[in-house]
């Protein structure tokens, strides 16, 4: 009998995910012996402060190039700036949560721990060099988010939202894996790219075979169904059915979380596949992805028009970002990286701090997210109606915000990468979008009230919103410094 | 073993396979029954895997690995599904997908 070798393991490329994994772990059983009922907000504060830790373990990491389990996950900055964005998000909706759960009467300790689990997943889809890592990732990310979904049982539309996206969800964890079990069909490995020389990887198997000596179908119907499962993930337009009514039916913290979060995971694991591991392959795929790309913008864009709840306007809203999005993942680029990270960041922070300006809207029972209830807004809470005109002019791409340059970054990245088309569709659909966007500013500051809405501000939604609004205004007015940044993120894409 | 039952047969039980678990989980109005026909999608991947492993690649072991892998989640899925399931029934006193519809526009 031969003995099974164990690779050594290299702690220090997960260490930021053991953080946060192991501090999740602890507080969910620190929450059921010592905190008491009715203070769960200590637990929040202490989940938030394990993702800061995290993201302070994860600092010194910067520049770091490395993989272990065997090259199964890899650290690398492009991977550790996706670590810091999804800590900051997952910090952010913890901190609108805080006043969100006891007013609603859903104050449950297993709120913040289950955060955590869903953030620990997106950090591994960011460092996942392998399908088998990916698909964990999208299962525990998918699978915490059921149960966040219908947090608020027993309010009937958040138990159908959870039920709609857990259906969907296993749905297409099915297509999922049946596309890589195609896959490992085909090229006998579910290695995304080489970490070590002579390893066995699809980059490897693909830059081996020529396209016309070798039968590639299983490998690329595989694909197409890893495709479609990414497609429901990431809510692309023919897979986007369940994304109004579960971003509506959710707890607002949680669409918060997940409208920014798992499109960001997903399409960064859409990312590595597609330019490290089948760049080979690219004639094949950009034209779907292309197609794909454009109808999301469209159809996303004119779904929002016709909506008068803005919490479902924000829904379809987000499902065009994903469209905006897959412009920087597509082109096989470093300027497509570069866009991608720094659209999602951009985009994360504006996104959240819409949905914390609904939060202050919304009150026990009642959800006041008609158009009708942001009339007069800047007459009742001035400091409400300027956060939401900057998050609404961000999400529009207008300047100085950050959604304008990052819509810019990722466009460029469209043009240089032979995809003008696309640009010119993008641009397109900002103007539509910019249509809605700025008509709940102009309800906002030129409306009088129509109904009796007392939107409560608590210190943590301040808190929230602030960041949020200083970060896009900021990254706005200042993109060098994000940009800088996102620069050392150079994949090596193509290879 | 592998030279009485070629690798074709065992792909196109699995494909079979696969495609009823579709019907199923599109077809069924019972939340239960979708749940049962999306575990038949799984499971006819972790054929297709074993398959892959045990007649192409026997000497690394990456397609058994990942069959468990999938049935764990699968059964992650399966309890979180379930519980759902009882949670729908205790409010709308149905399980049938058609009937839980209070979201729409």
């Amino acid at each position: 009998m031969e003995q099974i070798q164990i690779p050594p393991v290299d702690l220090a490329v997960v260490a930021p995910l053991i953080t946060v994994v192991g501090w999740a772990i602890v507080l969910l059983l620190v929450d059921v012996f010592f905190v008491p009922a009715g203070q769960k907000r200590i637990t929040g504060y202490l989940g938030i402060a394990g993702l800061v830790m995290a993201g302070a373990v994860a600092a010194p990491l910067w520049g770091s190039d490395s993989s272990t389990f065997g090259g199964m996950l890899v650290l690398d900055n492009f991977a550790l700036a996706l670590t810091w964005i999804f800590l900051l998000i997952g910090a952010i909706s913890m901190v609108i949560a805080l006043d969100y759960l006891p007013r609603q009467g859903i104050e449950q300790g297993e709120f913040y721990p289950l955060i955590m689990f869903a953030v620990s997943a997106m950090m591994l889809l960011g460092q996942s060099a392998n399908l088998i890592v990916m698909f964990l990732g999208i299962e525990l990310l998918s699978i915490t988010l059921y149960i966040l979904t219908g947090f608020a049982y027993p309010r009937l539309s958040s138990e159908e939202a959870a039920m709609k996206y857990l259906l969907l969800g296993a749905f297409a964890a099915g297509f999922f894996v049946y596309g890589i079990a195609l896959i490992y069909g085909q090229t006998g490995t579910v290695q995304l790219f080489s970490t070590a020389p002579g390893q066995e990887s699809l980059a490897e198997y693909l830059g081996r075979q020529t396209f016309a000596a070798v039968d590639l179908t299983l490998l690329l119907v595989g694909s197409g169904l890893v495709l479609v499962a990414f497609g429901f993930k990431v809510a692309l337009v023919p897979f986007h059915m369940w994304t109004p009514d579960v971003y509506e039916g959710a707890p607002t913290p949680v669409t918060a979380f997940m409208s920014v979060g798992t499109k960001g995971a997903a399409l960064a694991a859409l990312l590595r596949l597609l330019d490290m591991a089948l760049p080979s392959l690219q004639p094949i795929w950009l034209p779907v992805l292309a197609t794909l790309a454009a109808v999301t913008m469209l159809l996303g864009n004119l779904g929002a028009i016709a909506q008068s709840n803005v919490k479902r306007m924000l829904a379809y809203s987000s499902i065009g970002h994903a469209g905006y999005l897959l412009l920087g993942v597509m082109t096989v680029s470093e300027r497509g990286v570069q866009g991608f990270l720094f659209y999602l960041l951009a985009y994360s922070l504006t996104n959240l701090g819409a949905f914390a300006v609904l939060i202050a809207l919304e009150q026990r029972g009642e959800a006041a997210w008609s158009l009708d209830d942001f009339a007069g807004l800047w007459q009742r809470q001035p400091f409400l109606a300027l956060a939401m005109a900057v998050f609404m002019l961000s999400l529009a791409g207008v300047p100085p915000t950050a959604g304008f340059v990052g819509k810019f970054y990722v466009f460029m990245a469209a043009w240089e990468g032979g995809l003008g088309w696309l640009a010119l569709v993008g641009m397109l659909t900002s103007a539509i979008a910019a249509f809605f966007y700025l008509r709940v500013i102009a309800r906002m500051f030129m409306q009088e009230p129509v109904r009796d809405v007392q939107p409560q501000l608590f210190r943590g939604l301040t808190l929230g919103i602030s960041i949020a609004a200083a970060g896009t205004l900021i990254f706005g007015i200042l993109p060098t410094l994000l940009i800088n940044v996102v620069q050392q993120t150079a994949l090596a894409v193509g290879r | 073993m592998t030279d009485a039952v070629p690798l074709s047969w065992v792909l196109g039980l699995s494909g079979a396979l696969f495609c009823i678990g579709l019907f199923a989980a599109l077809a069924r109005r019972n939340l239960v029954g979708v749940l049962m026909g999306v575990e038949l999608m799984l499971n006819a991947a972790i054929i297709n895997m074993v398959a892959f492993w045990r007649y192409l690649e026997p000497r690394f072991i990456t397609g058994q690995n990942f069959a468990i892998f999938i049935i764990a989640v699968a059964a992650a899925e399966a309890a979180v599904g379930l519980a759902m399931i009882i949670a729908i029934y205790r409010n709308w006193q149905t399980v049938k997908a058609d009937e839980v519809d209070s979201l729409k526009g």
